[in-house]
C-alpha cells in the first residue's frame, strides 16, 4: 500500500501527459476504401492487390465504399462520439514513396465524428479517456528494406496496403502513464472486435502515434508504433529520456521522434512537415457524405459492449465478478462460456465451475499453445466441454483426467467419450480405491509406521502406490482421505 | 508578400531544386496568383464555404471485390522493379 502511494506521488510530481492517434484498419471489409481491390492481401505477393485507383494512376477516380462509412459510423456510435451528418474528404499533400498519388485522401475540418470516450480501469475506479475526433482516411503502401533501414540504398514498395480503409481515432491528452495508454488501446481493440469491424491479429492492423510531455517540457510526438505493446515501451523509454534531460538541466524541445522497435528506443526525426505544409483542401474527386440515414439505420444495432456484458454475465449466471471481468476481454471466450453455462444450468451445476474451467484451464491451455477461442470452437466444441464438466461434477472423472482430456483434444482432436474409453479415464469407484488403499497399507508397513510417527511424506508415498495401481485414475485427495480413515 | 524564403520552402516541400533566377520568377508568379485571389475579399462574410460544386452527396459503391490488375501490368510502368516490389528512394531522415 505504501508503495502505491509513493508511486502516485512521483507521478504527480512529473505530471506525464499522453495523447494518442490510433490508426485502425477496418480489415473486416472486403474491399479497399476507394476501389474494389480485395483487403485480403496479407498472405499474398507484393503488388498483387492493386488497380489504377490505389496505384494513383492519372485519371483514376476514387469511389467511396459504402460499407466502410457504415463500419466507421458504427465505431463512432459505440465510442459515444458525436457522429456528423455532413462529412467531407480532403487531400493531404506530402511526398513519400509509399504514397502513389503524392497526396493522401483523409479528412480535415469536417471529420466523421467529434468527441466520444472509452472507459478504462484506473486504480480504485474508472477513468474516461476522452476522444477529440474520429476520421477516415486511406492507408499508404508499405515500405521495406533489404537489410536495415539505415544501410539500404533504396526502399522496396508494396502497394497492396495502399487504399486500405483506416479509421484515425485521436484522444485528448488525458492519459498519465504508459500503462493507461496500453489499457486504453486494449479496451479499444476489444470494442472494435465486438463490433466485428476489425481483426487485431493481422499485421499492421493497429498503428499508433503518441504525444507525450512532462511538466515544463516540450511536446514530443513518437511516430510509427506498430503494436500496442510497442506503445508502452516507447512511452516508458521517452519518459526516462525526458527525465534524464531535465535532471541534467537541459530543455526537452518540441520534436518528432521515430520508435525503433528492434532496439526499443526513440530517435529524432528531422524535417517533419508542419500542419500548414500539408495544404489540405477538399477532395475534388469525391462528393460530401450525408450520413444522416446511416446514423439512423445503425443507432439501434450497436451490440452489447464489454461493460454491459460483464454486468449481465455476473447476474445471469451467478458467477464471480473476477470471472466476468476476464470473460469479456475476448468476445469468443465469453460466447464459449455462455454456451457451456446455458447447458450446465439445466443440470443445476454451479456455473463458477464452468467459468473457472473456461477462464483458468481452457484459456491457459490455449495460450500455452498460442491458440485462441476460435481454435477452441473448431476443435473442442462447447457441447464437448459440457460433457467433461458433467463427468467431473458427477465424480466420474478426476480433475486431472479432465485436464488430460482437454489437452489431448487440443493437441490431437477427437471427442471426449472416445478419449475416456481409450485411456480408461473413468474414475474408479471408492470401494475399489478403498481395497487398493488397504493393499498398499498391508504391503508397506514401514511407511505406515513412519506416517503414524508423524512423517507427512509417508502418506504421499502410500497415495502414490494407489495412484500407480490405478495408473493415475484415482483422485489423490480422495485417496489420502481414505487412507487416513483406515489408519485412524 | 511572398518572400524568397516562402518560395524555397515550397520548393522544399515539392522536393525540387530551383535556381536563383527561378526563385525570382516564382516569387513574382506566386504574388500575382495571390493578388488574383484577393477578389475573394470582395465576397461578403458569413457565406457558407462550398466543398463541391456538384449538387450531389453519397456517391457510393458496394463492398464487392473486383479483380485487381495483373502484376505484369502493374510492374510494367515503373522503371525500377525488384522481386515484385517497386523500387523507390531510401527515405533519408
Amino acid at each position: 500500500m505504501s508503495q502505491q502511494v509513493t508511486g502516485q506521488r512521483m507521478e504527480r510530481k512529473d505530471e506525464v501527459v499522453i495523447g494518442l492517434e490510433v490508426h485502425i484498419q477496418l480489415n473486416k471489409l472486403n474491399t479497399k476504401l476507394f476501389c474494389s481491390c480485395s483487403t485480403d492481401y496479407h498472405e499474398d505477393e507484393p503488388n498483387t492487390h492493386v488497380c489504377p485507383v490505389c496505384l494513383g494512376m492519372p485519371g483514376a477516380m476514387p469511389v467511396i465504399n459504402e460499407m466502410a462509412i457504415k463500419f466507421a459510423v458504427k465505431v463512432a456510435l459505440a465510442l459515444n462520439a458525436d457522429v456528423q451528418p455532413f462529412t467531407v474528404f480532403d487531400r493531404k499533400n506530402y511526398f513519400y514513396p509509399d504514397l502513389p498519388k503524392d497526396f493522401q485522401i483523409s479528412q480535415y475540418d469536417r471529420p466523421l465524428a467529434w468527441g466520444g470516450y472509452v472507459t478504462i480501469e484506473a486504480g480504485q475506479g474508472e477513468k474516461k479517456i476522452l476522444l477529440k475526433r474520429i476520421h477516415m482516411e486511406e492507408d499508404p503502401g508499405k515500405l521495406s528494406y533489404r537489410g536495415s533501414i539505415t544501410t539500404a540504398r533504396y526502399s522496396m514498395i508494396d502497394y497492396n496496403r495502399s487504399g486500405m480503409p483506416l479509421l484515425e481515432i485521436v484522444t485528448e491528452p488525458v492519459m498519465n502513464s504508459p500503462k493507461e495508454a496500453r489499457q486504453f488501446l486494449n479496451k479499444l481493440r476489444i470494442i472494435l472486435e465486438y463490433l466485428d469491424v476489425f481483426d487485431g491479429s493481422l499485421e499492421g492492423a493497429m498503428r499508433i502515434d503518441a504525444n507525450i510531455s512532462l511538466k515544463g517540457g516540450g511536446r514530443v510526438e513518437i511516430k510509427n508504433i506498430s503494436s500496442f505493446k510497442g506503445v508502452e515501451k516507447a512511452l516508458t523509454y521517452e519518459i526516462t529520456r525526458q527525465k534524464n534531460l531535465k535532471r541534467r538541466g537541459k530543455e526537452v524541445r518540441r520534436e518528432t521522434r521515430h520508435f525503433d522497435e528492434i532496439n526499443n528506443i526513440t530517435v529524432s526525426l528531422r524535417g517533419k512537415e508542419e500542419e500548414q505544409d500539408y495544404r489540405y483542401f477538399p477532395e475534388p474527386d469525391l462528393v460530401p457524405v450525408d450520413a444522416t440515414g446511416i446514423i439512423e439505420e445503425l443507432r439501434g444495432t450497436i451490440p452489447e459492449m464489454p461493460e454491459q456484458k460483464r454486468i449481465r454475465l455476473a447476474e445471469q449466471y451467478g458467477i464471480g465478478e473476477n470471472f466476468a471481468k476476464v470473460l469479456v476481454l475476448d468476445l469468443k471466450m465469453a460466447d464459449y462460456f455462455e454456451e457451456v453455462a446455458k447447458s450446465l444450468a439445466e443440470d443445476g451445476i454451479n456455473l463458477n465451475v464452468a467459468a473457472s474451467w473456461t477462464v483458468d484451464v481452457l484459456r491457459g491451455e490455449l495460450n500455452y499453445r498460442s491458440k485462441d477461442f476460435r481454435f477452441a470452437y473448431s476443435i473442442l466444441e462447447p457441447a464437448e466441454m459440457v460433457k467433461i464438466l458433467k463427468y467431473l461434477t458427477d465424480g466420474k472423472i478426476t480433475e486431472k483426467s479432465a485436464v488430460e482430456i482437454i489437452r489431448t483434444i487440443l493437441d490431437k482432436g477427437g471427442n471426449v467419450d472416445m478419449i475416456i474409453e481409450e485411456k480408461g479415464l473413468f474414475a474408479i469407484a471408492n470401494s475399489e480405491i478403498e481395497k487398493l488403499c488397504r493393499e498398499a497399507i498391508e504391503k508397506n508397513p514401514k511407511a505406515v509406521e513412519d506416517y503414524i510417527a508423524g512423517k507427512e511424506q509417508a502418506l504421499n508415498f502410500l497415495v502414490g502406490q494407489v495412484m500407480k495401481a490405478t495408473r493415475g485414475k484415482a483422485d489423490p485427495a480422495e485417496t489420502a482421505r481414505i487412507i487416513n480413515k483406515i489408519l485412524s | 508578400m511572398i518572400t524568397e524564403k516562402d518560395v524555397l520552402h515550397i520548393a522544399d516541400l515539392a522536393k525540387i531544386e530551383i535556381s536563383e533566377e527561378e526563385v525570382q520568377k516564382f516569387k513574382e508568379d506566386f504574388q500575382s496568383i495571390l493578388d488574383y485571389f484577393n477578389i475573394l475579399d470582395e465576397v461578403e462574410e458569413n457565406v457558407e464555404p462550398s466543398f463541391q460544386v456538384l449538387p450531389l452527396t453519397n456517391v457510393f459503391r458496394k463492398d464487392e471485390v473486383k479483380e485487381s490488375l495483373p502484376r505484369e501490368d502493374v510492374l510494367r510502368n515503373p522503371k525500377h522493379v525488384e522481386d515484385g516490389y517497386i523500387k523507390g528512394p531510401r527515405v533519408v531522415e
